[in-house]
């Protein structure tokens, strides 16, 4: 069975139809890249996927016992105001949310998860530093270990690297490529095709409406990769 | 010194107005902290004038002004905040529109009614002799209500004050808090315009985040800082305002400006980059 599974999907953004036709499955450890020009319904459909908006046509269905709160969520930068007064700690153990289940308090397994993904992106260093002090790289990662408090199986990235330097959003898409390697879900919207392209096993491309879905390979020869990419992809 | 200020506290009108007044500057602070952060400092200011003209048509109709003030006020707050992401009115532009439109309605039910003798400006700007009992019973239960949803749910709080959509993903119902802290500002607003006057609560709600915010950079110590420099603040001021017979409300306000200057300098040495 598909781990996450869209069917017949539209979805709408202020009252107007975005996207229409959405229709896709994943499977466990898969890592899909969602392309498509500004406005095209990207971030919509994930807003979808994270069950904050509600279909107007279609569902989504999750599989193998996947919940629909265990979801990690990097959202882009400019939705957190970047002088809120948090601690790094503080915002990476907001991660584990998901499992305070009735608990008023974070659980000392969750403050474990909290220091063992800091680690594991090379920031515990940082854990008492204010958020506003630090990089946009900095910033990211600090959202992206959030975001692994939340999840040991599916990560939902929108425009991860945008804005990044080069070295550092090379730093960002070694550590997905890391994630998906040990068995993470991965689905990244992403306007870096390039880079994108060469760790993706899938892609799904939207304008309005699905253009393409497939494996990522097949996707450099289509018809819809000429569509966004012009001649760039036969390079 | 410790004479009169042993003086003032013996006072039965002065017991009242500190105790209700020290805990609504905690309860203010602590909201405050959230609106602050969430961009909707406004909404606070806009449910004072609310409460002034609720009040004003509560008194012109003879009716007791809380049991009239809370309950529209709540219904206030409730629309501005279910509004805050909508689109089609700015939220800002839905407060200007609540609040002044709030204002002008107690203004005129005061002024077509012959034979009301209503201290206008007491209300305007608050009364130290206003605190009733009543009230300070009202604050106390308030503040324990506030005060005990904080620790409580504190995690929960910085997730949703952070970020929404993230803590919305994760399960939180994010609506309810929002309504929630909407609900505690409104209580907050209009029990504490009876000291502070309609025109100045909302600084107690606003002060005391934004002077923390320039000098605190974690969410905890923001949290704290803000609530005991609120208390600070409305000692500070209603001293001052006994001693030399200033308006209590107006005092309070000039001592949270003190402080603001005070953290802004501060913030500045500490970090001379920014």
């Amino acid at each position: 069975m598909a781990l996450i599974t869209c069917k017949n999907l539209a979805l709408s953004y202020e009252g107007r139809r975005v996207l229409e036709d959405v229709e896709f499955s994943l499977s466990a450890g898969d890592y899909l890249c969602i392309v498509g020009e500004n406005g095209s319904g990207k971030s919509t459909l994930m807003k979808a996927l994270l069950s904050l908006k509600s279909p107007d046509r279609g569902e989504i269905t999750f599989g193998e016992g996947l919940r629909r709160t265990e979801i990690g969520y990097l959202p882009q930068q400019a939705s957190i105001a970047r002088d809120f007064p948090a601690s790094v700690r503080e915002i990476v153990l907001s991660g584990c949310q998901n499992s305070l289940g009735r608990r008023l308090f974070y659980s000392a397994a969750a403050r474990r998860r909290a220091a063992e993904v800091m680690e594991k992106l090379g920031i515990s260093h940082l854990a008492r530093r204010p958020w506003q002090e630090l990089s946009g790289g900095q910033q990211q990662r600090v959202l992206l270990c959030r975001a692994l408090c939340a999840t040991r199986r599916v990560l939902l990235l929108d425009e991860p690297v945008a804005g990044l330097d080069p070295v550092v959003t090379a730093e960002l898409y070694g550590i997905i490529r890391d994630c998906n390697r040990e068995g993470m879900t991965v689905i990244m919207i992403s306007h870096d095709m390039q880079a994108a392209l060469s760790d993706a096993t899938h892609v799904l491309h939207l304008a309005g409406r699905q253009v393409y879905f497939g494996p990522a390979e097949d996707y450099r020869a289509s018809d819809a990769a000429e569509l966004l990419l012009g001649g760039v992809c036969h390079a | 010194m410790l004479e009169s200020i042993l003086e003032m506290l013996s006072y039965p009108f002065m017991q009242r107005a500190i105790v209700a007044g020290l805990l609504i500057s905690l309860c203010a602070a602590l909201l405050g902290v959230i609106l602050v952060l969430k961009n909707l400092s406004m909404i606070g200011d806009g449910l004072s004038h609310v409460a002034f003209g609720a009040t004003a048509v509560a008194l012109v109709a003879n009716l007791a002004p809380l049991k009239i003030a809370i309950p529209v006020v709540l219904v206030a707050a409730f629309s501005l905040m279910h509004r805050r992401h909508s689109a089609r009115l700015r939220g800002d532009a839905a407060v200007a529109i609540l609040s002044t439109g709030a204002l002008a309605i107690g203004v005129m039910a005061i002024s077509v009614t012959p034979g009301v003798n209503v201290d206008l400006s007491s209300y305007m700007f608050g009364s130290i002799l206003a605190v009733s009992r009543e009230d300070v019973l009202l604050c106390i239960v308030l503040s324990v209500v506030v005060l005990t949803l904080f620790v409580l749910f504190y995690p929960r709080i910085f997730a949703v004050t952070f970020d929404e959509d993230f803590a919305r993903a994760s399960g939180l119902r994010a609506e309810g808090y929002a309504l929630l802290c909407a609900a505690l500002t409104a209580v907050t607003v209009v029990i504490g315009m009876r000291l502070m006057g309609a025109m100045l609560i909302s600084s107690l709600i606003i002060f005391p985040a934004v002077t923390s915010l320039r000098l605190f950079r974690s969410f905890r110590t923001a949290v704290i800082s803000s609530a005991v420099l609120s208390a600070l603040c409305f000692l500070c001021g209603i001293t001052v305002s006994y001693f030399f017979s200033t308006p209590a409300g107006a005092s309070i306000v000039c001592a949270n400006i003190l402080f603001y200057l005070l953290f802004s300098l501060a913030g500045m040495l500490v970090k001379p980059s920014r």
